[in-house]
């Protein structure tokens, strides 16, 4: 491959001084402004990529059932949407959480990411206790941690009564740290 | 032709570099993995003519090639396996160039650059999988994020980009495409150049012969001896087996994608939906038991900083042994660290295959026989057990799980006291039932449990 330049490095080598300063200034020009085009493409790739980091996202209320379709003791699966889908997220865009009616007027929402490595922990009604299907992580019905990996207890989502709808606060998916 | 292009003479003096003679079959897993990228590389492009990288649609296409288009199973079958071939002959590659001590002085940058193509192939597996769009790939998503998330200072950060946002959605999948058929190729393609490039630079390394040590000073003018003295054209006195390997794999590749076909695809990839079991592809099962078997608080160790530890090892590892011996047979601990490797993988992938860690969630109620009763303390008791998720995690006559101890014999080593104990307090793996249980479903759960003996006779 380095045949054909053969000819052009030979007279490239007995340059006169004026010759060689004129060739550092146009391998300078070349790289500012080879550099100026680099960071007019870019920059816009790295903001779109970057972007959504400085979102900040709005967390909305999403109502999950009737105040009278949870009994009072039980914890049940409740699914909602996420904050502002993506059109094309499709069922992606849906979340669950577990929900616990302790009395009459107080609810629990708890996240279904297990805290050890976010899989979906599993209710089970008649023992009383959250399991994790990955690696046996096992959670009170209060959250706590009942045996296994987890770290932490299950984060809990606020949650509220509105105009009879238990409404849950949306919220990104708990990464623990 | 070869006046105005130059490629002609380029290629066959490519081709036909010489190497050292006695390069058999061992050295033809490197060109194996190249074959078996480029048997991605075509079934990933045509598998792109029919798949929609979107939340909504990427399931469905995946059901349209697997179900529907002629060929489509057969093609992602071959994509599967394809991806499986690649990682088995990257490690046996990685292996055969570590016992042959072949990373040694001048081949540092050839290893380095091996390493981080390992490491690409891993990220192509792992995204490939994701790109399956099912429930496995959701929850995958988000334990890759859980355990990016342990990274110290931007651990939350990098959980947020591995999700595209805060949440699984419309985002997460479009980024693992692009990771998947854009960036990891490129990177692919840019570093098998270099490191094919760095192969012919320093010449196919020769067979090691024991008490035969690499001096940098002397090594380069001893290769170039022995080529010039015995070297063989590389095509075709050694390339045939590299052909003839890479045929035989994909003879096997072909055939395994037939008789098996590609893996089942999961439920939708619907967040709300809460009976997952989610499990990662075979070659990184063993990883899979990793995270279930380290240590209780030493995940952000393990997690964060044993991988980055293994590529540092991995990386400085010519750099700091690049003299000396080659010969396995001079080198023990070579071989001891491969076997080592090899056995720490297979038993924690079969570990990760039979998980006993995780409760068994389709363990059915005890058959009559098993409980010995139909009605009184033994029979409520036996229920109890079922109903209370201790068979989720316990044998009694094989049924149940494997997380804590077999039952079945369980009253010939434990009293009825230490029984209400352990049943009470629980343990590091096992929940206390203290507050879980009426003295009275104690007391049967207690009369189950004094009945599980080996009948003597």
């Amino acid at each position: 491959m380095k045949e054909p330049n053969t000819e052009h490095a030979s007279t490239g080598c007995s340059s006169s001084p004026a010759e060689l300063s004129r060739r550092k200034f146009l391998a300078r020009l070349s790289l500012a402004v080879g550099g100026i085009g680099a960071v007019i493409v870019t920059v816009p790739v790295v903001g779109f990529l970057l972007a959504p980091f400085f979102e900040r996202r709005r967390e909305v209320w999403r109502s999950v059932g009737k105040i009278d379709s949870f009994k009072v003791g039980t914890t049940t699966a409740v699914k909602y949407e996420n904050p502002s889908p993506l059109p094309w997220a499709g069922v992606t865009a849906h979340t669950a959480a577990w929900l616990r009616r302790e009395s009459a007027d107080t609810f629990i929402a708890f996240s279904i990411n297990c805290t050890h490595l976010g899989c979906p922990v599993r209710w089970l009604p008649k023992a009383n206790l959250f399991m994790c299907p990955c690696h046996g992580g096992v959670y009170y019905q209060d959250g706590t941690v009942a045996a296994g990996p987890p770290p932490l207890p299950l984060p809990r989502y606020p949650v509220r009564v509105k105009d009879g709808d238990v409404q849950i606060q949306t919220a990104p998916i708990p990464i623990t740290k | 032709m070869d006046d105005r292009t130059g490629l002609p003479k380029m290629i066959s003096k490519t081709a036909r570099h010489l190497v050292p003679p006695d390069a058999k079959w061992w050295y033809v897993f490197g060109s194996a993995t190249l074959c078996a990228f480029m048997i991605q590389v075509i079934t990933g492009v045509a598998l792109a003519f029919a798949y929609i990288p979107s939340a909504s649609e990427a399931y469905s296409t995946l059901h349209f090639i697997s179900d529907q288009a002629p060929f489509g199973h057969f093609l992602r079958g071959l994509h599967y396996y394809g991806a499986s071939a690649m990682v088995l002959m990257v490690g046996l590659h990685m292996a055969q160039v570590f016992l042959a001590g072949s990373y040694k002085f001048p081949r540092e940058l050839n290893w380095a650059t091996g390493v981080l193509l390992l490491g690409f192939t891993l990220a192509m597996g792992f995204t490939g999988q994701l790109l399956r769009g099912d429930q496995n790939a959701v929850w995958t998503v988000v334990v890759a994020a859980e355990q990016a998330g342990r990274t110290p200072f931007i651990g939350q950060w990098l959980a947020h980009f591995i999700l595209g946002g805060d949440t699984v959605g419309g985002a997460t999948f479009t980024r693992f495409f692009a990771i998947h058929v854009f960036i990891m190729p490129g990177f692919i393609f840019v570093f098998v150049g270099l490191h094919l490039w760095l192969v012919l630079r320093h010449g196919i390394s020769e067979p090691p012969k024991a008490g035969k040590p690499v001096d940098p000073k002397t090594y380069r003018q001893e290769y170039k001896e022995l080529i010039k003295r015995d070297g063989r054209p590389f095509w075709p006195d050694s390339a045939w087996r590299d052909v003839v390997f890479c045929v035989v794999m994909i003879v096997v590749i072909a055939a395994l994608a037939l008789i098996y076909g590609a893996p089942q695809l999961g439920k939708p990839p619907d967040p709300s939906i809460t009976t997952a079991s989610p499990r990662p592809d075979w070659y990184l099962m063993w990883y899979f038991a990793v995270l279930a078997l380290m240590p209780h608080g030493t995940e952000q160790y393990f997690l964060v900083f044993g991988p980055l530890l293994v590529g540092i090892i991995l990386i400085a590892l010519p750099f700091v042994f690049n003299r000396g011996e080659r010969s396995p047979w001079r080198r023990p601990w070579a071989i001891a660290i491969v076997l080592m490797t090899v056995v720490m993988i297979a038993t924690l992938w079969v570990a990760g295959v039979k998980s006993p860690w995780s409760p068994n969630f389709n363990a059915q109620p005890l058959s009559a026989s098993v409980v010995g009763a139909t009605n009184g303390p033994v029979f409520i008791g036996a229920q109890l057990f079922h109903d209370k998720g201790c068979l989720n995690c316990h044998l009694i006559a094989s049924d149940g799980g494997r997380r804590g101890p077999d039952l079945t014999a369980v009253a010939d080593r434990l009293s009825k006291d230490q029984m209400v104990m352990k049943i009470a307090n629980g343990g590091v793996n096992m929940p206390a039932y203290a507050a879980n249980l009426t003295p009275a479903e104690m007391d049967a759960l207690v009369a189950f449990l004094q009945s599980r003996k080996i009948q003597r006779p």
